[in-house]
């Protein structure tokens, strides 16, 4: 199991020009391996969610490389990075992540029906049943709760089986109870081989994943295997002083 | 507060100034009329001053009902005489004649078909007010019958210059002649012939083409001595006038001509004004559409504004600041608008003859009032009630997630529907006469047809949504998920979705009207043609007027016509008041297949008439009854000889014999032939042709020629409505624009994520066409019902006025939906590009 799913070379990424440039991420280079629950933490401008953004395929880096399976990202046009993101990966926001028009089962299938698609029926049953809406399939978002709205968003994310889902602080607007129900579920999927990436300033959060990097001013600055609440928090502490 | 509206309404312009566009135009329409009409109203009187002398003298009732000029003149003897009244300078005869058509070189008649083709005798006299009038521009005056002068805009249309030879039709006696062109005269001092051409011959040759010969004139132009005014020196005429003739001041004279101008251009301006309505209201709703999406999304910041201590007033006089703002602001620019229509409907004029390019516009300070009450008043009015909506946001609300905007419940929408369309079906049929009988009738079947539309606009969330869901499940069906995405989208927000659809409904509804009245007026011509057309072959003059008995006389010797019957129109006078007569050939009674009511129809002869059944009826004559006609060789007495069922094929109620007319003192010429062919003889209808292949003003026409003739008005008139309502189209395309963008401008998060899960720009692009189209044919479809229904509805009550066929032209109706389609799709253009080219990052973290 050490196929990598997604690897980053050199990744620079800057705003601004003359004076005024910031580098968001500054020579990146970090490989993800398939299967694995990675977080990405770091304070605020430290450039975790640019990092997370270009990984996507939502944003484009100055230089480096990023290699999403066999694909280079820096190498695609639009139209090829809007069927990337359709076909191999998966999103979950922190907020606002279902169309309201749509009952909660459409917005699963979306991507496949956006890219014409039939859905694997052994597979989404599988999906629906772990993320345990089963019941409320039929409802529109906001006859869900806020839990509820995520959950069907990690389905949404799973169920085109990605080859990396991305999630953007998937627990920030829920309470903590509907908090630990989508980490529990995000858990589960990396456990039967779904590669994950997250990015949060939650350490309880960091403390579901298989491995946390720590960026600040756009670098890695460190990193945890199999992390612990303490540990995030240690770290955390060394970086803030 | 009034510093946070300016700057919301600032943050907002590009939305706001497009809901402006609808005010703007309906401004422009109003303010452009009332400036084209008073300039014109001003211009009148001086451009036609210097086409009349200071006194006038002519014979009571000269023009007869046709619009001809009678033979009814003025003895030479009379201008002799008044040489002598004191104060008058000089007096000078005029002969005048209509249908004297000039041809360019290629045979075509110069000018068209439109403005009257005069002829006139040269006689070099001032206008009134020592004006200086027509003048020899060039060349030299007329001399002898061999020479002839013209106008210049003619001379130059023609491609004439003096020592061409110039091909001329007339109605007399000779039907073509071929003078040479010696001289072009021109207004220098200003004045207008307003389109009409003219030709100058010297006065005796006018005398043997117009008068036969006689030493008469058609009118007399007394000028004044210095210091004697029109008025005293008509006074002075006046009274050495023998009976018959009348004297008037050039000024009366110049009015009268004015006038009657007036008045032909009174149905434009009526007509720009009815649009001016048509957008104003279309520009309502659309007003009330965008406020209420911007109160919509702006309820969370009106919230915090009450909140933070605001009372509903002010929240409530924020937004009608707003309104205020918008209302001066598209006033101001439809002011502009109206200035510049102003001077295109001047250029457009210039085009047809009348020129009033030396005329500046008068800008009256009603026109600007007018602009700004109607601009300011009706963007208040639309926003008044989305703004009344604000009032009810709770400050809590402010901290909220999602704030929904309390909304009438569309259960009272329903009901207010259904009350303003039942109102308005009964204004509609009292205005149509079939309930009770109201007075001004045209007044309440406009308010009818208003609160239909009214009603079905309030309505329409609720009866609209069978449409839209059928639309949806369509679209899903057809186009997938981007189908299923759009067709969800339409019915998300039915109040927006139906208002917008609202705008195109209202234009489509007249425009079907129309289309149905236009189709069913040129049914029922066909019809009535079909039913009384007799003969084979019918001759007339396309410039609608009289023609040459040389053409009768010509047409009796093709080889295959069996009979020729001739019609003229003419004139007499019935106790004081003018009345229309038809000649007709003796034995053309029979021919006509007239239907006796009483007496025989067949028995006419000279000194003889038959009357129309109504008239007969109206003026209480029966059969061996005599009746009395002032003709110009003075009075008559006719027997009733018969009466006949009312035929349109005979245009004046009574008929008489050509010869009757002749001896009466009727001119020599012929309004129409109808010919009867022998049908074993080939080829007789290019015969006919070539008969008067020298007369392109006269033409042969069988039956269907001659019903696609009398059609072209009524084409014309409807292709004249559809142009205005045309523009009707594009104020409700715009409000599609301006509901799209706002939508999407409303769903930035929404668009980001659909972007960021993998929906392509195109399948975004086309979503919003799709959402688009939707609104589009909802518009359409319920504007062609309701247009059926008025339309239908408008030529029922009509059927006793001739339009007694009721025909419904599908294929035009298909063709607007067909258009709808086409309208949503370049609605759309601009939305969906706007949502494509969100930025998926941007769009995704937007608040």
């Amino acid at each position: 199991m050490t196929e990598i799913a997604c690897q980053v070379r050199g990744l620079t990424k800057t705003y601004g020009t003359g004076q005024a440039v910031v580098r968001a991420l500054d020579d990146v280079t970090l490989d993800l391996l398939a299967g694995e629950f990675t977080a990405v933490m770091g304070p605020s401008g430290s450039g975790k969610s640019t990092l997370m953004h270009c990984l996507a395929a939502l944003d484009t880096a100055t230089s480096g490389q990023v290699l999403v399976g066999e694909q280079d990202l820096t190498t695609l046009d639009d139209k090829a990075l809007t069927r990337l993101r359709r076909d191999e990966i998966g999103f979950v926001f922190q907020s606002f992540n279902l169309v309201p028009t749509l009952s909660a089962e459409e917005n699963i299938l979306l991507p496949l029906a956006i890219a014409g698609r039939k859905p694997d029926r052994e597979w989404y049953d599988a999906v629906v049943d772990t993320v345990g809406i089963g019941d409320r399939l039929r409802h529109k978002p906001s006859e869900l709760s806020g839990g509820q709205q995520q959950r069907v968003a990690v389905a949404r994310a799973l169920v085109s089986r990605p080859r990396i889902v991305f999630a953007d602080e998937p627990t920030g607007n829920l309470d903590s109870r509907s908090g630990a129900e989508v980490l529990d579920l995000l858990r589960r999927s990396a456990d039967q081989g779904q590669t994950i990436v997250m990015v949060t300033h939650d350490p309880v959060a960091a403390s579901y994943t298989d491995r946390v990097v720590f960026l600040a001013d756009g670098q890695v600055v460190s990193e945890l295997r199999e992390p612990t609440r303490e540990q995030v928090l240690e770290v955390m502490a060394g970086m803030a002083g | 507060m009034l510093r946070a509206a300016l700057k919301s309404l600032l943050g907002r312009k590009v939305r706001l100034l497009m809901s402006t566009f609808a005010i703007v135009l309906g401004v422009a329409f109003v303010a452009g009329t009332l400036v084209f009409s008073d300039t014109l109203n001003r211009s009148f009187t001086a451009l036609f001053a210097s086409t009349v002398g200071d006194v006038v003298v002519r014979p009571e009732g000269a023009v007869n009902p046709m619009g001809d000029l009678s033979t009814l003149t003025v003895p030479a003897e009379v201008a002799a005489d008044l040489e002598r009244v004191d104060g008058a300078a000089r007096v000078d005869g005029n002969v005048n004649a209509t249908n004297v058509v000039v041809l360019d070189e290629d045979d075509k008649v110069v000018g068209g078909f439109g403005p009257p083709s005069l002829g006139s005798n040269w006689t070099g006299a001032p206008a009134g007010h020592g004006l200086e009038g027509l003048v020899m521009t060039e060349g030299r005056v007329p001399d002898g019958p061999e020479e002839v002068a013209l106008d210049a805009g003619t001379a130059e249309k023609a491609g004439y210059v003096v020592g061409d030879t110039v091909t001329l039709n007339t109605a007399g006696a000779t039907a073509t002649l071929e003078p040479t062109l010696v001289g072009i005269a021109d207004f220098r001092e200003g004045g207008s012939l307003n389109g009409a051409t003219l030709t100058i011959f010297d006065t005796a040759t006018a005398q043997e083409l117009f008068l036969d010969g006689a030493d008469a004139y058609s009118d007399l132009w007394v000028t004044a001595e210095d210091g004697v005014s029109q008025e005293e020196l008509r006074d002075r005429v006046e009274a050495e006038l023998p009976d018959g003739l009348e004297a008037v001041t050039g000024d009366d004279a110049a009015d009268e001509a004015a006038s009657d101008l007036l008045e032909a251009i009174s149905f434009l301006t009526t007509f720009l004004l009815i649009f001016a309505g048509i957008a104003l209201v279309v520009g309502a709703f659309l007003i009330v559409n965008t406020f209420s999406i911007l109160v919509a999304q702006r309820s969370r910041e009106l919230a915090l504004l009450r909140a933070l201590g605001a009372s509903k007033r002010q929240v409530l006089g924020s937004v009608q600041l707003e309104a205020l703002v918008l209302g001066l602001l598209g006033a101001t620019l439809g002011l502009g608008l109206g200035v510049l229509l102003a001077i295109g409907l001047r250029a457009v004029f210039a085009q047809v003859g009348l020129d009033l390019s030396g005329q500046s516009l008068i800008f009256a300070p009603r026109t600007v009032l007018a602009a700004y009450a109607i601009g300011v008043l009706v963007t208040m009015a639309a926003a008044l009630l989305p703004a009344l909506r604000t009032t009810r946001i709770a400050p809590v609300q402010a901290l909220r997630d999602d704030v929904v905007l309390p909304e009438s419940s569309i259960q009272r929408r329903l009901q207010v529907g259904v009350v303003l369309v039942l109102a308005g079906l009964v204004s509609l049929f009292a205005g149509l006469g079939d309930v009770v009988e109201v007075p001004h009738g045209g007044w309440f079947v406009g308010a009818g047809v208003l609160a239909i539309l009214l009603g079905v606009a309030a309505a329409s969330p609720v009866i609209s949504r069978p449409f839209l869901v059928l639309a949806r499940v369509t679209f899903a069906r057809l186009f997938g998920t981007v189908g299923n995405l759009a067709g969800q989208n339409s019915l998300r927000n039915p109040r927006r979705t139906t208002a917008t659809a609202s705008a195109l409904m209202i234009g489509l509804t007249l425009a079907c009207t129309m289309a149905i009245v236009g189709d069913s007026a040129k049914a029922s011509v066909d019809k009535s043609i079909e039913d009384n057309f007799v003969g084979d072959y019918v001759v007339s003059n396309v410039v609608a007027g009289s023609f040459s008995p040389e053409v009768a006389e010509r047409m009796r010797a093709v080889d295959g016509v069996v009979q020729v019957v001739r019609q003229r129109y003419t004139g007499g006078t019935i106790d004081g008041e003018p009345q229309g007569v038809v000649g007709i050939d003796a034995d053309g009674a029979e021919f006509l297949e007239l239907t006796a009511a009483a007496g025989d129809v067949t028995a006419l002869r000279e000194g003889t008439v038959l009357l129309q059944e109504t008239y007969a009826d109206d003026e209480d004559l029966q059969v061996g009854d005599d009746l009395e006609i002032e003709m110009p060789a003075g009075d008559q007495r006719w027997e009733v000889v018969g009466i006949y069922e009312d035929n349109p094929v005979l245009f004046f109620p009574i008929v008489t014999t050509v010869d009757t007319l002749l001896a009466t003192g009727a001119q020599d010429k012929d309004n129409a032939l109808i010919i009867d062919v022998d049908p074993a003889s080939p080829g007789v209808g290019d015969r006919l042709e070539e008969a008067i292949a020298d007369l392109p003003i006269v033409t042969v026409k069988d039956q269907a020629e001659f019903a696609e003739e009398q059609r072209a008005p009524i084409d014309q008139f409807v292709l004249l409505i559809f142009a205005l309502l045309a523009l009707a189209l594009v104020i409700a395309v715009l409000g599609i624009v301006n509901t799209l963008a706002l939508s999407v401008i409303e769903r930035t998060r929404e668009v980001g994520l659909l972007r960021a899960i993998g929906l392509s720009r195109r399948q975004l692009r086309w979503m919003i066409t799709l959402e688009s189209v939707v609104i589009a044919v909802l518009g359409a479809v319920l504007g062609v019902l309701l247009g059926t229904f008025f339309g239908i509805v408008l030529m029922y009550a009509l059927r006793d006025e001739g339009l007694e066929v009721i025909s419904v032209p599908t294929g035009q109706l298909a063709v607007f939906l067909a258009l709808s389609v086409l309208i949503g799709v370049l609605a759309a253009v601009l939305p969906a590009r706007r949502a494509a080219r969100l930025d998926v990052l941007r769009a995704i973290a937007t608040e």
